[in-house]
């Protein structure tokens, strides 16, 4: 899927770069994309850096386990296939904590984390298992209780009511999430079964 | 409501800096070799992704670039107006998912010509703020632990993100308008 995604881009972006007479933009675009994607992956260091070190103190204190411990029942029926004590528990409800509070910046690092313990616990180390198929499904609609950015830039526009959008889109993301989760499920279950025969 | 929560976002960040050292040293920690030892990962995290999203953006900013992104939005421009999505924040459907940068200065756009508190200025503030980059997140994530068959990953994103704009365009109706 994503290689098809890939290449559909390259190749579209091609073909009609060459109809509208963009060859030249679209050189420049394969530049500036590369660039761009450098540029967020220094800035993602420090971040990393900075969230991973105090996250390792958590888990030393035995913090990580304590949260765990506390939200088991809504994760481990998110997470089936992760062991009750098993730390990625931590990093995945940190990671979510971080999200609804709109932390994007604590998020990221925090969801690697657990990726990487899910990856401990995956059988094919090259294929998605389908616990961190349900943590990306998690990330990907974001489950936001504050979108800080957007008001930011509501502000600047000078609004009247910059954080009015807060309830629709606190309604619109708990919509988006749920169907993340109910896509999710359906497709773990399709695949149980698949395997089953 | 909002003020509760917006005072939470504020003094999450400090409270946690603070809070759990202070746990820690009093469960006998040694915080600061921990935070090292930690800290370490950060960066070879970092790195491990780079190819993968120079990959990606390299293929999204062609698509911009090219002009196929715009052909693209204006072929199924004439199937949504009549739904009674307005034209202007649809590209927004579409970008929402690919590029985060892409789709929030669409968004600055929208709310530099209609006004943030227009009835597009709120459906575009909806959109952005509840869903969050799918094919970014997808690529992060997998490709800082080496997967390559991401399965059906992308496809869940993608239809979340979908359900997730016709949700804001409809809760955008029923209050705003």
């Amino acid at each position: 899927m994503v290689n098809f995604i890939w290449l559909f881009f390259i190749v579209v972006s091609f073909i009609v770069a060459i109809l509208q007479g963009n060859i030249e933009q679209m050189t420049e675009a394969v530049f500036e994309g590369a660039k761009t994607a450098v540029t967020i992956c220094f800035g993602l260091i420090s971040v990393l850096v900075f969230w991973l070190g105090m996250m390792r103190i958590a888990e030393d204190a035995g913090l990580l386990h304590k949260l765990a411990k506390l939200l088991r029942p809504i994760v481990s029926w998110l997470f089936p296939s992760v062991p009750k004590d098993h730390p990625a528990m931590g990093y995945i409800l940190s990671n979510m904590s971080a999200n609804m509070l709109g932390l994007g910046n604590a998020a990221t690092p925090m969801g690697l984390k657990a990726m990487q313990e899910l990856q401990k616990l995956n059988q094919h180390s090259q294929t998605a298992s389908a616990a961190m198929c349900t943590l990306l499904a998690l990330n990907t609609s974001s489950i936001t209780v504050i979108p800080t950015t957007i008001i930011a830039i509501r502000m600047s526009f000078e609004s009247l009511q910059p954080a009015e959008i807060v309830g629709t889109t606190i309604i619109a993301t708990c919509i988006s999430t749920m169907t993340a989760i109910t896509v999710d499920k359906w497709y773990q279950m399709k695949e149980m079964k698949s395997v089953r025969r | 409501m909002y003020a509760i929560v917006t005072t939470i976002s504020i003094w999450a960040i400090p409270i946690i800096i603070v809070g759990i050292p202070l746990y820690a040293a009093y469960k006998k920690v040694p915080v600061y070799e921990s935070f090292v030892d930690g800290a370490q990962d950060g960066f070879g995290t970092a790195i491990k992704i780079i190819p993968h999203l120079v990959g990606m953006l390299v293929a999204i900013s062609c698509f911009r670039a090219s002009g196929a992104l715009d052909l693209f939005i204006e072929a199924i421009k004439p199937i949504v107006t009549p739904l009674g999505v307005p034209g202007e924040v649809l590209p927004l459907a579409i970008l929402r998912p690919i590029t985060g940068a892409g789709s929030l200065a669409y968004t600055s756009e929208l709310m530099n010509v209609f006004g943030p508190d227009s009835f597009i200025g709120r459906i575009a503030s909806t959109v952005q703020g509840s869903t969050d980059t799918t094919l970014y997140v997808l690529t992060v994530y997998f490709g800082a632990v080496g997967i390559r068959k991401t399965k059906y990953a992308l496809k869940v994103g993608l239809i979340s993100d979908f359900v997730g704009f016709v949700a804001a365009v409809t809760i955008c109706y029923l209050v705003f308008a």
